[in-house]
């Protein structure tokens, strides 16, 4: 029964979580741990961490996770899918009137100033994620002389070889992985 | 509009290998999505990218989620989206499988640590890339509205923290006030 809980659960996440994955965090704490108690508030934020920390939405990990630990792989596959068959279907039903009537000339203006604001919201995404990555702390906290020069200068590399050389996303981001690492064990900076 | 079910392979692997990529939240999958599909495959113009991303918004669920039904719809249909979000979801669903078996070790290892730490910079450019290329198009418009609004947009979201659904919803608002004055404008011309 634990199964069927944890599917209607997550099919009530994915219902709600409108506005993003951060949206989706107290809605998974209130199913799996208020509602139903699957699980207790140290393990949830455990999730967390876990979930931020590795790619993917956030929503989907947090699925895979609990199901994974409450109830194996049938567990994690129910709970993503639970997770994702509301937006599926929305989203479906979304894309099929966009492309009937997106040639439309008034649909058209409509969207024009829709495509602005799309451009505002990846480019603070964007921002966002830097400051993390140079300061380690939101844009409110920074201070100038704690910039981090290993990643300012990944930054910098990485974006010169793709305005440059076009170089795939995903080359990209694992390279300045790999690369990061190397630097900070040779300058001695990582302890195990 | 054609489909082309020669594609659904691509879309996959695509798919997938920006999955295991996006670390970071939605907008980060949607800027490497226009990479893949609008600058190296060309499946894709730019305006549908962003129009899909504005509609991901209006939907419920992971953005990431919900672009890649919209785009794999658009390449081959039902088909195509289903293959879309199975290539999205898969590599998360497979690592977090595996670190929820050991996640204390995962979680406390300096290397991974860093490793994770460091992406985000490599993560800050590819989006930065992108963003380079969409702002550029949105000034060669020439619109004052739109630029204004772009800036606006990002002041409001970034230095304000307004969340993007609003966003959304107050730039559709000024949409449909543009879209009366255009028609009112055509009447009065027509007069």
């Amino acid at each position: 029964m634990v199964l069927l809980k944890l599917f209607f659960a997550f099919i009530q996440v994915g219902m709600f979580s409108v506005g993003g994955g951060y949206a989706a965090i107290p809605l998974i704490q209130e199913q799996i741990v208020n509602t139903y108690g699957l699980m207790t508030l140290e393990e949830f934020s455990d999730l967390i961490t876990v979930a931020e920390m590795t790619p993917g939405p956030i929503s989907i990990n947090s699925a895979t996770f609990v199901g994974m630990r409450l109830a194996g792989v049938p567990g994690a596959l129910l709970c993503s899918l639970g997770c994702i068959i509301p937006s599926f279907c929305i989203c479906l039903l979304l894309a099929y009137f966009y492309y009937k009537y997106r040639t439309v000339s008034g649909v058209q203006v409509v969207l024009g100033s829709l495509r602005p604001a799309v451009v505002a919201l990846i480019g603070s995404a964007g921002t966002s994620i830097l400051m993390l990555g140079l300061f380690q702390t939101e844009i409110k906290n920074v201070v100038l002389g704690d910039i981090r020069l290993v990643e300012l200068g990944i930054f910098i590399a990485a974006l010169y070889i793709l305005r440059k050389f076009k170089a795939s996303a995903v080359t990209i981001i694992l390279g300045s992985g790999v690369a990061g690492t190397i630097i900070y064990a040779l300058m001695g900076e990582i302890s195990v | 509009m054609k489909r082309d079910y020669s594609k659904l392979g691509t879309l996959f692997k695509s798919m997938f290998l920006l999955g295991a990529c996006t670390f970071g939240g939605g907008f980060v999958i949607v800027s490497l999505m226009k990479k893949k599909f609008v600058e190296e495959l060309k499946w894709l113009d730019e305006d549908e990218m962003l129009d899909v991303t504005a509609i991901t918004q209006s939907a419920p669920g992971p953005l990431a989620v919900n672009a890649s039904v919209i785009v794999g719809y658009r390449v081959a249909g039902v088909a195509g989206a289903l293959v879309a979000v199975l290539g999205t979801i898969l590599p998360p669903m497979m690592i977090i499988s595996v670190i929820s078996l050991f996640y204390e070790q995962f979680r406390t290892n300096p290397y991974i640590a860093v490793a994770l730490q460091v992406m985000r910079a490599g993560v800050a450019a590819v989006i930065f890339d992108v963003v380079i290329n969409l702002a550029k198009n949105v000034i060669k418009t020439k619109r004052m509205l739109y630029i204004a609004m772009m800036i606006l947009a990002f002041i409001a979201t970034y230095f304000c923290g307004v969340s993007a659904m609003i966003v959304i919803l107050v730039c559709l608002g000024i949409g449909l006030i543009d879209l009366a004055v255009t028609l009112w404008k055509k009447k009065r011309g027509a007069a």
